[in-house]
């Protein structure tokens, strides 16, 4: 029993990590009906930006506490990283927004591949971790053990999963995300700025990657090539949780990390991979449109 | 009408070349290793071309039928037949490698045509990976260490062979009646279903045969290597046939032609760069689809690849 609720908690822990970059895949899928898979890469570059902007600070400013470089290491993150992509958007995808579709999805392969290689060029392929920015204090309750950052990582994203959801439900830059990928061609009559909305989505869902990143970088080892793994999981994620939904992301990305940690924990890691989307294939045959997906019209483009 | 004399002439000198260059040591070894795989890399790139480009879905993975055809060949020429044989079986042991890519692709197809659009992409990109991971869990025929033990039967006229069955195959297949109706099924899938064209069958076929294609490649690659191990086979190397398949043009086959040599050579001569190759690579890839979205060919298709009536109708339109 202990077994298994110590094994659930570090489910919770990557699966949060999951859904926060799989919130990026499915806004975009949403607004763009364009998988972007270039994001992976992005949150990749989010960590190693967490990662530099931790060591600078931890070197310049050791008087700071250690909470203030943790918040403004996430923040200065999550800038970071909007800026990235919402750069790329406007240079590489706005170009293609007329052309076929899979220009832009061949487009994203090429930024993703540029980013994960321009980042083994010249930071090198040694697998990194982040500076220790969080104190690491070990808990110990009924036998099951809980470290501060397994505890951080669960209530940041928590946190600012909420605070996403407020935003595409509550506000008005909300209602016209919403309602660009409910209807593209009616939306720009009604005086929504189009392209402001895009760059906003952008930006919005490389945060979340970014602090998962950040997240990411407190409690596993990061390298150049790890976006292209944990992102193909967290767009697993999002499919499975039903792509373009925004709380079908965050129950996906849970589910998969619940799925990663079991397999490992009952078989042979290397059956992890066969195990996730063997399940993948599974729910497509008898649930195509994910968990909480709306069912696909067929659309003339 | 015999207007196009010159082609088979043209083929065959072709491959009478592609015997004699490395017969008489005219072509280094190196070089002939860049042309087989240029070769295979069109080969895989024309096939894919029949599915994403001519039929307008959009598949992704077809490494792992890459991997079905370059695993099946390499233990039917290692542990089946006596190492003797191995010339003479080749072809064979080639057709039952596409063979089982073909049955995979049956398998795959068979439910991922229930939905349009970008669900086929999941189901192959899936299937991809549990290829890869099921080769990795294997232990009898290396696991993740990979497979070894083939000698080196593919050479420049093989693989020479294949590409002309390729191109002639899937350009027949393509202009016939029956392959007509793939390309109305990417222009309008329920108009192409209102004149009959029966869609879940010929996405079927169309999707087997791209997999055949592709499980041939995958044989050819392997007795070029001497070695495959999974990781020659994950997403990464898919990425690379779709690149070629975009940057070529879809439904073009001379476009997919112009798409692999471009790139499998550009690749080749930016060997220098070191890492930076995979840097400079992508970064050319997003400056041509930005800038030319539709590819280098985009749709077009060589004069000599079309059947004569197109070429007539294209006169009768432009005069």
């Amino acid at each position: 029993m202990r077994f298994i609720i110590q094994q659930t908690l570090n489910a919770l822990q990557l699966g949060s990590v999951y859904a926060l970059i799989a919130l990026g895949y499915t806004m975009v899928y949403g607004i763009l009906r364009m998988i972007n898979f270039a994001h992976g890469d992005i949150f990749m570059v989010s960590t190693y930006l967490g990662f530099f902007v931790a060591s600078f600070l931890l070197g310049w400013a050791l008087h700071l506490p250690m909470a203030v470089i943790f918040v403004l290491t996430l923040l200065l993150a999550m800038f970071g990283t909007s800026l990235l992509a919402v750069f790329i958007e406007r240079v590489a995808y706005k170009p293609l927004r007329q052309a076929p579709r899979i220009s832009a999805v061949i487009t994203a392969l090429g930024v993703g591949l540029f980013l994960e290689n321009f980042t083994l060029a010249t930071i090198g392929p040694e697998p990194r971790i982040l500076p220790q920015v969080v104190p690491v204090i070990n808990f110990n309750i009924g036998g099951v053990a809980v470290s501060s950052i397994q505890i951080l990582i669960l209530a940041i994203s928590a946190l600012v999963m909420f605070i996403l959801d407020t935003i595409v439900r509550r506000t008005m830059t909300g209602m016209a995300m919403r309602a660009i990928s409910f209807d593209k061609t009616v939306v720009p009559l009604m005086g929504i700025p189009v392209d402001r909305i895009i760059s906003i989505t952008f930006a919005l869902g490389s945060s979340m990657a970014a602090v998962g990143g950040v997240l990411y970088g407190i409690a596993y080892m990061m390298d150049p090539y790890m976006g292209i793994r944990i992102g193909w999981w967290a767009f697993i994620s999002a499919v499975v949780g039903g792509i373009g939904n925004i709380r079908g992301a965050m129950i996906g990305g849970y589910i998969l990390g619940f799925v990663e940690i079991f397999v490992a924990a009952f078989l042979p890691s290397t059956y992890r991979d066969f195990v996730a989307f063997a399940l993948l294939l599974l729910l497509l045959v008898f649930k195509p449109t994910g968990i909480l997906g709306m069912p696909v019209v067929e659309q003339k483009v | 009408m015999n207007r196009r004399w010159w082609l088979p002439l043209i083929l065959a000198l072709l491959f009478l070349l592609s015997i004699l260059l490395p017969h008489f040591g005219i072509l280094n070894l190196y070089l002939q290793q860049v042309l087989m795989y240029v070769g295979i890399n069109i080969i895989l790139t024309i096939s894919l071309n029949l599915v994403n480009g001519y039929m307008g879905e959009f598949s992704v993975g077809h490494a792992g039928f890459m991997a079905i055809g370059a695993y099946i060949s390499s233990l039917l020429t290692v542990w089946v037949f006596p190492k003797s044989w191995g010339p003479f079986v080749f072809p064979l042991v080639l057709i039952l490698g596409g063979l089982g890519a073909a049955l995979a692709g049956l398998i795959v197809a068979f439910p991922s045509f229930k939905t349009r659009g970008d669900y086929l992409a999941i189901v192959t990109l899936a299937f991809n990976m549990i290829i890869k991971s099921v080769l990795e869990n294997i232990e009898a025929i290396g696991g993740p260490r990979g497979f070894m033990g083939m000698s080196k039967l593919t050479n420049v006229a093989w693989v020479y062979v294949w590409v002309l069955i390729t191109i002639f195959a899937i350009r027949n297949f393509v202009f016939s009646a029956y392959g007509r109706g793939i390309l109305s099924i990417r222009e309008d899938e329920v108009a192409a279903e209102l004149v009959s064209v029966n869609t879940r069958q010929t996405k079927i076929l169309a999707f087997v045969i791209s997999s055949f294609f592709a499980g041939i490649a995958g044989g050819l690659f392997a007795h070029v290597l001497q070695f495959i191990n999974p990781r020659s086979f994950t997403i990464l190397k898919s990425t690379d046939v779709l690149v070629m398949v975009y940057l070529g043009g879809i439904g073009s086959i001379m476009g997919s032609i112009l798409g692999a040599s471009i790139y499998t050579i550009l690749l080749e001569l930016l060997r220098p760069l070191g890492v930076w190759r995979w840097v400079v690579g992508p970064l050319l890839l997003v400056i041509l689809m930005v800038t030319r979205p539709r590819g280098i060919m985009g749709l077009r298709e060589a004069r000599w690849l079309l059947p004569a009536e197109e070429v007539q109708a294209d006169a009768a339109v432009t005069s």
